[in-house]
């Protein structure tokens, strides 16, 4: 019941700079999902808030409050691990009560909230097993009963779901977004699945080689990215880019790509200022083309892939690699040229690759 | 992942599991052999027993180990029970050789798990290189040492001896169980509310009693079967331990196998009920991979 404050927040490895001067404001009850590649320093940012990592420079502050030199224990976090870490030697009870008992909490205390949460989370039969003795799910369920008995002021998930199989995933992430809901805590939660990084948060930030490269609600990290890694890391299947220039056809500016080809930019998408002749890279959802007659892409058809609901046609433009998506289940023939009308379209500058929006 | 199931035994012919009996069976005969030709030997009365293939006891007795348990000798107008004595000798230096050598080596070997500081590699090397070195050749030095310190002739000199031999050794073994215990555990105590030193003694070390049980019974037997050193330092047949005690049934112009095969046995047994107490904790200790070879 905190928010979270991350200023100039820098990690450093001895000579390897984990985490570059990462400032973030995370209001109270916001779930805060942390998202990159692996290394790209998510897992380190959540430790340094957690306190099991010590910054280097910058501060972390929880309501105001400076704890960036803080043991875990006196941040009031709690912490679901991607291992679970399950004390193996402690029965499920014990593995529930012990933050409580470390805390001196009153037996009668502990015992009504071990078997609160252990009702909520229904593990209740579990608990005078030991974690060997468990399945991975209910271990992740233990996990997670281990983190909310302590009722914390932030909740802490680093890929909490990754040793599940996906049915399983599915489930867990829905109950994950209810319980903090319910529970009202602040939630930081680390992931490089993008379906859990869209739907659970918030507040989605998009990390790259320790540096934030967009803070912002996942919908608006989908439609505005700020820049060609963002656009390319969120979204399945991956945004498209192809290489072109800025040409201008009487009233109207397009972007001329390599072969000849021209896509139209819709006036009034905030495309005015761009400069006639500039070198742009134009970034294309799959599911943001049309086929049409009148398309000005064409794309010859390598591969269909067909996924029930969808088809993703694989293809070329130009050298560089397209993916289209389209609704149905019928796809397009392998060796088919399929013209495309371009909905959305995004533009990045072909040097630095920040958002010309 | 499904609940841990035991594996179920594969079937096998009537004929299959009678071939792998008689290979144990073979194998056992084989390691228990002279075991049980020390054993027919201290049952044996006869002055003289011959060599025989089958172990068994010609004029079956018990006087040698009555002999040996019961022996009781003058000391300065007391009467004192020998064997006790040296029992209690070997033990007491067995216990506080295990005890002080473990509560040497668990911090030094967490440390050398979890942390990384200047010179641990060469520390490392140095704790190996002593390793390699016989016991023996360090014999007279310790000798000149312990008397220089005023402590020949005592049980705390020894127990200091064997410690020191006993610390790389467990070092070693420790530092491969706490390794093997994931960084994770710790953390996430430490987020429940321990500090690091509370996470250390309620998540690592009973997570690691068996490899702490294993390292403290080695150290336990290597102490209460060493002789050498033993017979080096201690002259006053009052601190004798009880391999020094078997010896002397040996000398040089009579030789008493009777008696020492009888001590042989009787010096056994501690060690045999200890083994059989924690053989639980020594299979797991085994399995979990904290003891080298």
């Amino acid at each position: 019941m905190v928010d979270i404050r991350l200023r100039a927040v820098t990690k450093r490895f001895g000579d390897t700079v984990v985490l570059d001067g990462v400032d973030a404001a995370f209001p109270d009850r916001s779930f805060v999902v942390l998202v990159g590649k692996s290394g790209c320093g998510k897992s380190t940012l959540l430790r340094c808030i957690a306190g099991l990592e010590e910054v280097s420079e910058g501060a972390i502050e929880f309501g105001g409050r400076d704890v960036s030199r803080l043991a875990p224990r006196d941040r009031d976090v709690a912490m679901v691990f991607q291992s679970y870490a399950l004390y193996p030697h402690m029965t499920v009870r014990r593995n529930l009560a012990f933050g409580l008992e470390l805390r001196k909490e009153r037996r009668e205390v502990i015992d009504a909230r071990v078997a609160e949460v252990a009702k909520l989370l229904e593990i209740d039969a579990l608990l005078d097993r030991h974690p060997r003795a468990l399945s991975g799910g209910q271990r992740q369920r233990v996990a997670m009963g281990r983190a909310i008995v302590r009722r914390p002021a932030v909740f802490m998930f680093d890929e909490p779901l990754s040793n599940l199989d996906p049915a399983l995933r599915n489930q867990v992430r829905v109950d994950i977004r209810r319980l903090h809901d319910d529970l009202g805590a602040t939630s930081i939660y680390v992931t490089h699945d993008q379906v859990e990084a869209m739907t659970l948060a918030d507040v989605l930030v998009v990390l790259d080689r320790g540096v934030v490269q967009q803070i912002a609600p996942p919908i608006d990290v989908y439609r505005r990215p700020a820049n060609r890694f963002v656009a390319g890391f969120v979204g399945s299947p991956a945004m498209n880019f192809l290489e072109g220039r800025i040409a201008q056809n009487s009233e109207r500016a397009a972007v001329e790509l390599g072969d000849g080809a021209r896509i139209e930019i819709p006036p009034g998408a905030g495309f005015e200022r761009l400069q006639r002749g500039a070198q742009v890279i134009v970034g294309i959802r799959p599911h943001d083309v049309v086929r049409g007659p009148e398309g000005s892409l064409v794309l010859p058809v390598e591969l269909v892939e067909t996924l029930g609901s969808h088809v993703h046609v694989h293809g070329r433009i130009g050298d560089m690699p397209f993916v289209a998506a389209f609704e149905g289940h019928q796809g397009p023939r392998k060796g088919e040229r399929l013209q495309l009308t371009v909905g959305e379209l995004h533009l990045f500058d072909a040097e630095l690759g920040v958002s010309l929006g | 992942m499904s609940p841990q199931e035991t594996p179920s035994p594969r079937r096998k012919g009537w004929l299959g599991a009678f071939a792998i009996h008689a290979v144990l069976l073979l194998g056992v005969a084989f390691a228990l052999y002279p075991v049980l030709w020390v054993a027919s030997l201290a049952f044996s009365g006869s002055a003289t027993p011959e060599p025989r293939v089958i172990p068994w006891p010609s004029e079956p007795t018990l006087r040698h180990l009555q002999e040996v348990v019961g022996a009781t000798a003058d000391d300065g107008g007391e009467t004192v029970w020998i064997f006790g004595r040296q029992l209690l000798n070997s033990l007491v230096v067995a216990t506080a050789t295990a005890l002080v050598g473990v509560l040497i080596a668990i911090p030094t070997a967490y440390a050398l798990a979890r942390f990384n500081f200047l010179g641990k590699r060469t520390g490392m090397g140095v704790l190996l290189a002593t390793q390699m070195f016989p016991a023996v050749a360090s014999a007279i030095p310790l000798y000149l040492i312990l008397e220089a310190s005023g402590l020949l002739n005592t049980r705390t000199g020894l127990v200091l001896c064997y410690a020191s031999t006993a610390v790389p050794f467990a070092i070693f073994q420790l530092r491969a169980a706490f390794e093997a215990i994931p960084v994770d555990l710790e953390e996430a105590a430490m987020v429940d509310g321990a500090t690091r030193l509370g996470a250390f003694v309620r998540v690592v070390l009973p997570i690691a009693r068996p490899a702490i049980a294993v390292t403290s019974l080695f150290a336990f037997m290597s102490a209460y079967n060493e002789f050498i050193l033993a017979a080096t330092l201690l002259d006053d047949s009052k601190m004798f331990t009880l391999p020094v005690m078997l010896q002397r049934f040996v000398g040089e112009y009579d030789a008493r196998w009777e008696a020492f095969a009888a001590g042989a046995l009787v010096v056994s047994l501690p060690v045999m009920g200890l083994f059989y107490v924690a053989q639980r904790h020594l299979v797991e200790g085994l399995a979990s991979g904290g003891v080298k070879g």
